[in-house]
């Protein structure tokens, strides 16, 4: 890996000197034929890529009003310019949100604009040369499709469309991006993002009941395909798999056990994480969402609940329905789906679990709202229960809550820089530096408040801590799930 | 990108990981840890071995409990811990001991 320098936090944000360049060598390993074809794309660079790629923006233009507005609504205002964290964390002005978009608006001005064609230069028209392909490639890789920037933005022009667009038309030309496309190549096949078979899976839940029955004395389960269960966990692969993500799993189970629920997981809807989102492929998207519906049916579950995913409860909570609805077989009196810590949440409201803080004695807890979560989706019954459900349920848990930087929480929160399909090791430099502004927020609250760990819901933003907080001198352990949580406060057994 | 080992040429992928594990011999592993600065001392093989005997039976690298478990029985319970691991594997166990065993990365949200 090459080396790079780590940025410097400062004591108070600053918006960076332009560096222009400075982040154009970043780009992921290319798919592999394999991984393109497994999706329904050309296995690589296809000859007439240039017609193919046009043809393409003209289809999904055709498809997604939303990309056409965005495509003609921007005045340059500059108001985006420096939200992106992967600006403030590289100076490279192609980085600026609006930059990023005019990479694929000045193809569209060239090919879909009257003035573009007749007066190219006048308009910012570019075509879509070999040179503009591989920055294409290169900083729509650099976009997490956080959507920070469209909350700045005055006509709420979404980025992270443009982006998934972008990828979709150069997926279409045969130019994918390994990480994704091998991932969701292996949901297809195996189940989930880890391409973990059934009784890998299966070997490692009864594990984990043997370990939760050693440190507690407690027969927690851990239940797989148990058919005619009332809830079905649909959660994301790295929650068996990694650390922090499995003790917020432990969390989960304990709270089942605690609450009386039946519950199971799914060998087959193994996997809560939606890939084919972050690269825009409608088709991938329902083939991916598909299997969740099938496993419901299959183990004939009342209800679907959501483990900590950022991204997944994005696709849960806002197209479900449409990619794989209707869900008329699931019981009404409950959200269809819900999410683990509304479920969580109710109970503790209704003193359905009791919390002993005391299990997490000497934390000081703040916590990282996930871009998805925070700017895409919503829980609960009001406006903002995204943000004020984690924090209820982690100030039931903890000693102390405190909050970071109002600028970069809640519908503002900085995306942690590893998300949409960015978390893979060819990336790091640019995730490194991306998580510049959440390093900076969150050394202020360790430094005056005292904070001692930072919590988060989403698998992405948990390994990406886990991996980019210490080259900012965090411990890699000092950010957790927030069932992990939970799980250390709940008391089990009979409480009455 | 490939690896030279008793004369004959392994092919490895753009991240040194083996494209074909039936290649892999204990050789070939302290060239890889070579590239990565990790001097293999009898923990490390340990959990290299491990990882191997899991992945001959499940397809896949273990779950991260299911191998500090396996660890803590093998090594002593001080050493059954993810910090352990990374004191071994810098660049985290999942990862860096899959590529030095042969095996494939694990991939997805970890």
């Amino acid at each position: 890996m090459a080396d790079f320098e780590v940025p410097v936090l400062n004591d108070i944000p600053k918006t960076p000197e332009l560096a222009p360049g400075a982040s154009a060598h970043l780009k992921p390993f290319v798919a592999a034929p394999a991984h393109q074809e497994a999706l329904g794309f050309p296995g690589e660079l296809v000859e007439d890529w240039h017609d193919k790629a046009i043809a393409k923006m003209g289809d999904l233009l055709g498809k997604y009003r939303s990309l056409q507005v965005y495509m003609d609504a921007c005045v340059k205002c500059g108001a985006c310019t420096d939200k992106c964290h992967y600006f403030l964390g590289t100076g490279d002005p192609k980085n600026m949100p609006v930059a990023r978009q005019d990479l694929f608006r000045s193809v569209y001005r060239k090919h879909f604009t009257l003035g573009g064609k007749l007066f190219p230069q006048l308009v910012g028209a570019k075509d879509l040369t070999r040179e503009m392909l591989d920055d294409w490639y290169s900083y729509f890789h650099q976009c997490s499709q956080c959507r920070r920037c469209s909350v700045f933005c005055p006509y709420g022009i979404d980025t992270a469309e443009v982006s998934m667009a972008a990828r979709e038309v150069m997926d279409h030309i045969g130019l994918g991006q390994k990480y994704c496309n091998e991932i969701i190549g292996k949901v297809h096949k195996i189940g989930n993002n880890l391409g973990l078979p059934e009784p890998a899976l299966a070997d490692t839940l009864e594990g984990l009941a043997e370990d939760v029955k050693d440190e507690t004395g407690h027969d927690v389960l851990f239940p797989l395909d148990v058919e005619g269960a009332d809830v079905l966990l649909v959660t994301p692969s790295a929650d068996f798999f990694a650390e922090p993500h499995v003790d917020g799993l432990i969390g989960y189970a304990k709270v089942f056990h605690q609450a009386g629920v039946s519950w199971t997981l799914s060998s087959k809807a193994s996997e809560a994480a939606n890939f084919a989102m972050f690269i825009g492929s409608y088709e991938n998207m329902v083939r991916v969402a598909r299997r969740i519906r099938e496993a419901a049916i299959e183990l004939k579950v009342k209800r679907i609940i959501f483990g900590e995913c950022g991204h997944a409860w994005r696709v849960a909570y806002s197209f479900l329905n449409t990619l794989a609805g209707p869900w008329d077989f699931l019981d009404p009196r409950y959200p269809r789906p819900q999410h683990i810590l509304e479920f969580t949440h109710d109970l503790i409201k209704r003193g359905g679990i009791k919390l002993d803080k005391s299990g997490n004695q000497g934390m000081v807890l703040t916590f990282h709202d996930s871009c998805n979560v925070a700017r895409a989706s919503r829980m609960g019954d009001m406006p903002g229960g995204q943000f004020g459900i984690p924090r209820e349920v982690i100030a039931a848990c903890v000693p102390k809550f405190v909050d970071m930087h109002p600028d970069t929480i809640g519908e503002k929160t900085f995306c942690c820089g590893g998300g949409g399909g960015l978390l893979t090791d060819d990336l790091m430099e640019i995730r490194v530096k991306g998580a510049q502004p959440r390093a900076e927020a969150l050394k202020a609250v360790v430094e005056q408040e005292g904070v001692t760990h930072m919590a988060a819901i989403c698998a992405i933003c948990k390994s990406q801590f886990t991996k980019v907080l210490p080259k900012y001198g965090f411990e890699m352990d000092m950010i957790v799930s927030v069932h992990q949580l939970v799980s250390k406060a709940i008391l089990l057994g009979n409480n009455d | 990108m490939a690896y030279t080992s008793n004369g004959r040429t392994v092919e490895a992928d753009e991240e040194g990981y083996l494209v074909n594990i039936g290649e892999w011999n204990e050789e070939l592993a302290l060239q890889i840890a070579k590239d990565e600065n990790v001097d293999l001392t009898p923990e490390h093989w340990e959990v290299i071995n491990f990882l191997r005997e899991y992945y001959a039976e499940y397809q896949i690298a273990p779950a991260i409990r299911v191998l500090t478990k396996a660890l803590a029985k093998r090594l002593g319970p001080d050493k059954g811990n993810n910090k352990y691991l990374y004191e071994l594997f810098p660049y985290g166990p999942a990862k860096q001991a899959c590529k030095i065993g042969g095996l494939p990365k694990p991939t997805g949200c970890i």
